[in-house]
């Protein structure tokens, strides 16, 4: 004989023991669902790249810190230049490389806003360098997303400035060499020497333990704005798989051997205040 | 007044809430005094790392509504163009100060006005154009601050207000009553979407029937310009056989040679455009029937005389400039009224 089933009323008992305390519910309890702050269109982006992820981390932060309102963004231009059609807030559209200027700009006169810029390493690292570093250097309150994948993925696949060594791009089609194309430059390390940079760190989507801390870096950086701080840039270690003639396996995997070896993944300022757990 | 600092009052005067800008010569004193009075005044003025990190902060500041200047000089336009573009692809409204040096290139820091091409034919690409407004002297300057801010939110357009280096540095009275200009921005404006569907402030229309209706859209609003917002001036234009044509400084001059001339015997008039673009054409046009000649005078090898000649027919039209920072004097411009004037035969 089978052993009768639990009763489902609350404080009924049973033959096994106490009743459960929980109330039944009749709605599903929902876990994991669309953030409200990412659109639901479709994104262009390629299978296995990085930027699906990565706007969706963006949009789970936004809800959690209630920043749908008062976000201002600044898009930039790459692969991610329809990044406005993808969330559901207000965006400027920058000219290539301007989104810390742009950002700047909309940061002075709005003081209450949420700002952030989306930029990928030709825009931030090629072209914006000028840009970032003076932002940083003015210690502007906006956060950067820093999107390195090492190429020039929306042009068709060029050498970037963090292209690696060695690495076959439609320029550099022999390999990057250094004594042609100079080395890979670490933008990040370097803007993590300015005390207008209140928090530096670099993360990765090439595996699922480390969307989660990625998604910690971004929220240590959002957290900070909202708190008063400074620049905040968290650089993130992405794929482009039809750039680098890779499955989105092998990119993934790419990322996580590989560019890590050059880009290391870690907290590289912290000069938040007060210090918070990273 | 410094024209420079009289240039700056006037826009804190018109509620300019950000103005960013970079030191160069002949306008560094208009940053310094924003500096200033800026901060003073509770609103925002940031020194930008170059031209290029001043016109974009300026693009995001205005993007969100805010009333913004830049000011600069012509080698700090060049490097502007590129987001002049881009603010008139997404309608973007700022008032922008360039006081003209010698060029081309790194030229010299004397007053020129070798920029009219650029300013309104040229800066960056694709199809669109700009208002801009030529004062002639510093009290003028200060009206057309006013009404540049309510131009530039008026057509949601990028405004230039074109100077000289003279201009700039010289001084001369000027009566502190400064005009507070119309502006709504609220419409438009990415100001965070609380309470109402988001704004995303762009330019970008990948579909090239999309940025055809886009570009039939900008064009509408600039033949809206043209029909509403040309203006010029005339001086003795009633009697006049010869017109000099002449905008900013060189208007100056040229008025000084137009009194020794008219002592002379010679019958001359003034024709000074004040924005030139839209250029008043039709004005000019009408003037055209009854001269003998035009005299076009710049500091610069000849621009707007281009567009003096598009605009008339059966007019001979002369020329007098200087280049590299130098002012043409009225003694020059007075012998080429006597050459014009010899050289052609009355109408009347």
């Amino acid at each position: 004989m089978t052993a009768p089933l639990r009763p489902l009323v609350p404080g009924g008992a049973t033959e096994q023991g106490p009743a459960s305390t929980t109330p039944p519910v009749d709605a599903r309890r929902l876990v994991y669902g669309h953030p409200a702050s990412l659109a639901e269109k479709p994104t262009h982006y390629c299978p296995g790249c990085g930027h699906g992820i990565i706007h969706r981390l963006i949009a789970e932060l936004l809800d959690e810190l209630h920043l749908g309102p008062t976000t201002i963004g600044v898009a930039s231009v790459g692969c991610s230049v329809f990044a406005y059609d993808y969330f559901h807030v207000d965006f400027v559209e920058s000219p290539h490389g301007r989104a810390p200027a742009v950002a700047t700009g909309v940061r002075r006169v709005n003081p209450d806003a949420f700002v952030f810029t989306y930029q990928g390493d030709g825009d931030l690292a090629a072209i914006g360098t000028a840009e970032i570093i003076h932002a940083a250097a003015r210690g502007e309150r906006i956060s950067v997303v820093f999107v390195n994948n090492g190429i020039y993925g929306m042009t068709g696949g060029q050498m970037a400035p963090t292209t690696l060594l060695g690495q076959r791009t439609t320029s550099s089609p022999l390999g990057r060499d250094a004594g042609l194309a100079g080395y890979p430059i670490p933008i990040t390390e370097m803007l993590a020497l300015l005390p207008g940079v209140s928090y530096a760190a670099r993360g990765s989507i090439a595996d699922p333990s480390q969307v989660g801390k990625t998604k910690t870096m971004l929220r240590n950086a959002f957290q900070d704005q909202l708190a008063g701080g400074r620049t905040s840039i968290v650089e993130i270690l992405s794929t482009c798989p039809v750039g680098w003639g890779m499955t989105p396996q092998d990119a993934m995997h790419h990322v996580a051997n590989d560019v890590v070896d050059v880009y290391p993944l870690g907290v590289l300022a912290d000069r938040r205040s007060p210090a918070k757990e990273a | 007044m410094k024209g420079n600092e009289a240039m700056a009052d006037a826009a804190v005067a018109a509620g300019c809430d950000a103005y960013f800008g970079y030191p160069i010569t002949p306008q560094a004193e208009l940053l310094e005094r924003m500096a200033r009075t800026m901060p003073e005044a509770g609103k925002v003025f940031v020194q930008a790392e170059s031209e290029i990190g001043a016109i974009n902060m300026a693009l995001g500041a205005a993007a969100t509504g805010a009333k913004v200047m830049v000011s600069t000089s012509s080698p700090g336009m060049s490097l502007m163009a590129e987001a002049m573009s881009y603010m008139a692809g997404s309608e973007v409204p700022i008032v922008l100060i360039n006081v003209m040096r010698g060029g081309p290139g790194l030229g010299s820091i004397g007053p020129s006005q070798s920029d009219y091409f650029q300013a309104t034919k040229g800066h960056g690409h694709g199809d669109y154009r700009v208002p801009v407004l030529a004062p002639a002297s510093i009290a003028e300057a200060v009206e057309l601050v006013a009404d540049s801010f309510e131009l530039a939110a008026r057509y949601r357009t990028p405004v230039i207000l074109l100077a000289d280096g003279i201009q700039g540095q010289a001084m001369e009275p000027v009566v502190p009553t400064f005009r507070v200009p119309e502006w709504d921005t609220s419409e438009w404006s990415a100001t965070g979407a609380n309470g109402r569907a988001p704004r995303v402030v762009r330019s970008l229309h990948l579909l090239p029937e999309d940025l055809e209706r886009h570009n039939v859209k900008l064009q509408a609003k600039y033949a809206t310009i043209t029909e509403r917002e040309v203006r010029w001036a005339g001086e003795q234009l009633e009697d006049a056989e010869i017109v000099v044509v002449a905008y900013g400084t060189a208007a100056r001059v040229a008025r000084t040679a137009i009194e020794r001339a008219r002592a002379d015997g010679l019958k001359v008039g003034l024709f000074r455009p004040i924005t030139l673009w839209p250029f008043p054409s039709k004005a000019l046009a009408e003037l055209a029937p009854r001269l003998r000649a035009i005299l076009v005078v710049e500091l610069s090898a000849g621009q707007m005389i281009e567009d003096v000649r598009l605009s008339v027919e059966g007019v001979p039209v002369f020329f007098h400039g200087r280049t590299g920072g130098i002012v043409p004097t009225p003694s020059e411009v007075v012998d080429r009224l006597q050459v014009a004037w010899a050289l052609t035969a009355s109408k009347s």
